[in-house]
């Protein structure tokens, strides 16, 4: 049971990544790298990580994917714009990209790829969350915390670019007044009548 | 009796295990599949009851005593209407989204213990599949509303989206003070954990987690409103901006499914607070009937989430959006660390 469900996880997972990556339009390229996301969770879940695997539904399939799937919307793109570098320059780069991935596959896995018995996976009494939260509060708190901390700094970051110069933290004058200073030259701006600078 | 079952059931235990897991699994999956479905169509037939007597009105009462046929009336309704799609709809994902609206609901129901020994399954992630399963129900919304083409459509599915990231949050939130106390993800752990009576200075108390994560309970209701999409969070679908929000371009059984899914969200959403706060099948009686306590607590929830959108007008989005993240969220925080600090304070020793 567990090697066919092995199987038909990694075909998923491989068919619907090739997809993302040939498909054209861009919101049927994410939906197909949603179905990736939840062919990987099955993976995890028949390798008895089963914490892991729906932890990568949550956040990967559920928030990151449906923000990307937002923003793709949000900007109606209805098919991938050719701009930027030539076709035959991109190709290239991919090409060469591929090779070294190949290359670096090949000398990897040149000593090791045969089949032999599966190891027994004994599962912990208490389930693996219990077992993995223990690590990572304890042997593995400093990188943990470092992590949450970055992520802070990323997120107050994000807050402070999509305010601007001109955020909420400004008066409406001196929004105006930088509204003004951005203007091309000879145009001017007029408050609308009855309304107040 | 039970020399007869084993007779009818002998070839079946011939079977390798991994067969015979499918089909018990099957079976179970069948049977609570079709109870959920007929829940579902008789929830909309209490919901247009209870509404027509809060406005002072009958509602249905022409097919069947009571209006009881009505739900089957409707859905042959919609099964025969014609259906239509825009032409310029993208129609792989038209026709995929209503599908996504129904199937995470029904996932959920595979890890909810109805009463003791009575669940599809009982896995040690139980309410990480249900975290799981509410974020991808996000997809049927904003696909459906991308799909058709139309701004209204669009509008709705990117409210929809927007909300339904932000009140994730709460409630997720707001389940780990139930998981600090039960000190398992697992669903049917969480439940045996309610049935033991707790002593607070002596005096025996129910262990239902309701009594001592009051507030967790609030958030999550309140963020239960908002994943659903019912008033008054509803801007989803706002009648009065938006035609009808993300399904406007939808009808027939495409709409009917969008519809089944709405309730059948409300109804695996009462039963994961059922479990988590009010002890699940917890009750007197011997263990055979107990499963009927727990449709007993889940019918009154849901009770109260009619009775909501019958009682509240719709926020306005600025104020949605500061009520989750300004309010929902911080109240949570609060009461995880109260929680955490209580129960490390309060801990038997070792």
């Amino acid at each position: 049971m567990i090697p066919i469900l092995f199987a038909g996880f990694s075909a998923l997972l491989l068919l619907s990544a090739l997809m993302v990556v040939l498909h054209r339009n861009p919101v049927t390229s994410a939906l197909f790298l949603v179905v990736a996301f939840c062919a990987l969770a099955g993976i995890y879940i028949v390798m008895k990580a089963e914490f892991i695997g729906m932890v990568q539904v949550i956040v990967y399939a559920g928030a990151i994917m449906v923000l990307f799937v937002f923003v793709i919307m949000y900007l109606n793109l209805s098919h991938d714009l050719e701009r930027g570098a030539t076709i035959v320059l991109r190709r290239m780069i991919g090409w060469i990209a591929g090779a070294i991935v190949l290359l670096q596959a090949v000398l990897v896995m040149a000593g090791r790829w045969a089949l032999g018995p599966i190891s027994q996976v004994v599962p912990p009494p208490g389930g693996n969350t219990q077992v993995l939260g223990q690590v990572l509060y304890t042997r593995f708190l400093f990188p943990f915390e470092i992590t949450s901390l970055i992520l802070l700094v990323a997120m107050v970051g994000a807050i402070v670019l999509s305010k601007g110069k001109t955020g909420r933290g400004a008066s409406p004058k001196a929004t105006l007044e930088s509204m003004r200073r951005q203007l091309p030259p000879g145009v001017t701006l007029t408050p609308p009548p009855g309304g107040q600078e | 009796m039970n020399a007869l079952l084993h007779k009818v059931l002998a070839p079946i235990e011939a079977l390798p295990p991994d067969i015979q897991f499918a089909l018990w699994a099957f079976v179970k999956i069948f049977i609570i599949l079709n109870v959920t479905l007929v829940a579902v169509s008789y929830l909309v037939w209490a919901e247009r009851k209870i509404c027509s007597r809060m406005q002072g009105r009958f509602g249905p009462n022409r097919v069947g005593i009571f209006g009881l046929l009505q739900p089957w009336a409707d859905v042959v309704k919609l099964l025969f209407k014609e259906e239509m799609m825009p032409g310029t709809a993208n129609k792989v994902i038209y026709r995929i989204a209503p599908g996504l609206a129904i199937v995470p609901a029904l996932i959920t129901f595979s890890v909810v213990p109805f009463g003791p020994g009575l669940q599809v399954t009982d896995i040690n992630v139980g309410l990480l599949l249900f975290l799981a399963m509410s974020s991808i129900g996000v997809y049927a919304i904003v696909l459906g509303g991308w799909a058709s083409n139309n701004k209204y459509a669009l509008i709705g599915g990117l409210r929809a989206s927007a909300q339904m990231v932000s009140y994730e949050l709460a409630m997720g939130v707001s389940t780990i003070g139930v998981l600090l106390l039960a000190g398992s993800l697992s669903m049917v752990d969480i439940v045996k954990m309610q049935t033991v009576p707790i002593h607070v200075f002596g005096m025996p108390m129910s262990g239902w987690f309701i009594f001592r994560q009051p507030v967790a309970f609030i958030v999550f209701m309140i963020a239960a409103l908002a994943e659903t999409n019912r008033t008054p969070f509803d801007l989803a679908e706002a009648e009065a901006e938006l035609v009808a929000g993300f399904h406007t371009e939808y009808s027939s059984m495409k709409f009917g499914l969008f519809f089944l899914g709405e309730y059948s969200n409300i109804i695996t959403i009462c039963a994961i607070a059922v479990t988590l706060f009010l002890g699940g099948w917890d009750g007197p009686g011997p263990n055979a009937i107990k499963f009927v306590w727990f449709f007993g607590k889940l019918a009154v929830l849901v009770f109260c989430f009619v009775w909501t959108r019958w009682t509240l007008p719709r926020y306005r989005y600025d104020q949605l959006m500061n009520i989750g993240w300004k309010f929902l969220l911080p109240v949570a925080f609060g009461s995880v660390l109260v929680t955490a600090a209580l129960s490390y304070y309060m801990r038997s020793p070792r």
